[in-house]
């Protein structure tokens, strides 16, 4: 396999990077080799998490992350990417998946998200929810409309009944974020879980219930699956208890 | 001199000819994936002509930027003799190997809101980021090094008995600088010219980093094929092979009428 090289050396990379001493593989231990997941920008530091912590449970078994938008996962897979887990942050980008015939079962929801407003440390513009973006002078950044995240944003500006004309619509919720953090906007519209790993440089107002979106993230077994008994591992992992236990530790909701 | 054909060694025509293959290739690979029936209307849909025109604008003013300040910076370089000249002429060409995103931080960190210069800035009334000024910007700083690089190696091939000899016949400085040096160095400040817009036309990094993303205001054509490939892959296709008709045009263009002589 001409990718032979590469991959052991993230995998060893991986292996190196894990929390956790791998125990010895147990006889009984069927789950082993690598598992490739792609997997939604918005999930890097979750994952990572899980990963380490399924590698710790099957010593055999290795997790070699890929982490990109959504739609660029799509894109990878569709034009003959290998990956054996495919999770993302919508259902229309999953749907993407199942039409152009990628995924060999139904996919399953295994986490949600919520939208929050990033404002920059100690709320300076004393913003206090998303009719506050409204005001002029004050700079909002949110996610382009072809993005899941931005998408959602503008769904809850709508159902808040609020108009807001952002500075920039920027390519993922990343960008939002490290826009607010470098202090060139005031606010932005990202996910809770966004707000959470943008560190102390940023904070987070929460939006209420009724003008909330709540995103969900599915996750399938892909037909490349090179080693289906470990992608279907690694799936039952991210739906158990422990799974569920990482992924709420980087403030991700049940599905 | 030329070497005839028989007289090349066969190794280099084969390594040539896999070097040639490997930027034909994923050309054809557009053309190819072109949904050329839709051609005309993802072309002139309202959203990209906006774009075409924002991206016509802003790199040909970061060329015209470039000129008014690379043109002073490749003769200081050239020909004057200082302490620190060295280090000058490479961060000159830093933006060359910085990865653009990485340049947009810095210009950020310069001349953002909380930048060195932000407040002074914002006490002119001047805001950058976010701005089409500060696309112009973005696009300046990463293609202008290609206009310095190349007119400062024109400057040093220039033979200077020219000017000396005018300078010797009573032409003042500026004389010199308008009627002997500029006409002489003319092949490279259009070679450097050109150079310089086809690698703003282009720009994306420092201009999402620096300058954002929105419609009429920052997004320009690559821009709009990034966000594009995310919904429609069509319409990406299309652009970028608008973009790269504009660029091959210029710089074929721009080979044979002043490379292709030398």
């Amino acid at each position: 396999m001409s990718r032979s090289p590469a991959v052991s050396l993230l995998a060893l990379l991986a292996a190196a990077c894990g929390a956790l001493p791998a125990p010895a593989p147990t006889p009984a231990d069927l789950v082993s080799g690598t598992v490739n997941v792609f997997a939604a920008a918005s999930l890097t530091e979750a994952f990572k998490k899980a990963g380490g912590d399924f590698e710790a449970k099957h010593g055999a078994a290795r997790v070699q992350f890929n982490f990109a938008g959504s739609p660029t996962l799509v894109t990878q897979l569709t034009q003959g990417a290998q990956a054996d887990v495919f999770a993302s942050a919508d259902q229309p980008n999953m749907q993407k998946a199942l039409d152009a015939g990628l995924c060999e079962n139904r996919p399953q929801v295994f986490a949600s998200n919520r939208l929050e407003i990033v404002v920059g440390a100690g709320n300076p513009k004393h913003i206090a929810g998303l009719a506050d973006l409204a005001r002029s002078g004050l700079l909002v950044v949110l996610a382009a409309p072809a993005v899941p995240a931005g998408r959602y944003a503008g769904e809850a500006l709508q159902s808040a009944g609020v108009k807001v004309t952002p500075v920039s619509q920027e390519t993922d919720v990343k960008a939002v974020v490290s826009k607010v953090a470098l202090g060139e906007a005031d606010a932005g519209i990202v996910y809770v879980t966004d707000v959470r790993s943008g560190g102390a440089k940023v904070a987070g107002v929460p939006i209420p219930d009724p003008q909330n979106v709540v995103a969900q993230y599915p996750v399938v077994e892909l037909k490349s699956a090179t080693s289906a008994g470990s992608a279907k591992a690694f799936i039952d992992f991210l739906l158990g208890a422990q799974g569920q236990k990482d992924l709420a530790a980087f403030g991700f909701g049940p599905p | 001199m030329r070497l005839r054909l028989e007289r090349t060694p066969l190794g280099i025509l084969a390594l040539a000819a896999a070097g040639g293959l490997f930027f034909v290739l994923p050309l054809l690979g557009l053309l190819v994936r072109a949904p050329w029936p839709a051609a005309v209307s993802e072309l002139t849909a309202p959203a990209n002509l906006v774009s075409l025109q924002l991206s016509l604008l802003t790199s040909l003013s970061a060329t015209a930027l470039a000129l008014v300040f690379g043109v002073p910076l490749a003769w200081v370089n050239a020909r004057l003799d200082f302490p620190g000249r060295n280090l000058l002429r490479a961060l000159v060409t830093l933006p060359m190997v910085l990865p653009p995103v990485v340049g947009g931080v810095a210009l950020l960190l310069a001349f953002g809101r909380r930048g060195l210069l932000g407040p002074a800035l914002a006490g002119l009334g001047i805001h950058l980021p976010f701005t089409t000024a500060g696309a112009v910007l973005a696009e300046t700083f990463v293609a202008m090094p290609f206009l310095v690089v190349t007119v400062e190696a024109g400057l040093r091939s220039l033979d200077a008995r020219f000017e000396d000899a005018a300078r010797t016949l009573g032409a003042g400085r500026w004389y010199v600088l308008r009627r002997v040096t500029l006409p002489a160095l003319l092949p490279s400040l259009l070679a450097g010219a050109v150079l310089c817009w086809a690698r703003a036309l282009g720009e994306f990094g420092a201009t999402i980093t620096f300058a954002g993303n929105f419609p009429g205001r920052t997004q320009t054509l690559p821009l709009a094929v990034y966000l594009e490939l995310e919904t429609s892959p069509d319409a990406a296709i299309m652009l970028s092979l608008a973009l790269l008709l504009v660029s091959l045009l210029v710089l074929v263009g721009l080979r044979q009428r002043w490379l292709g002589a030398a």
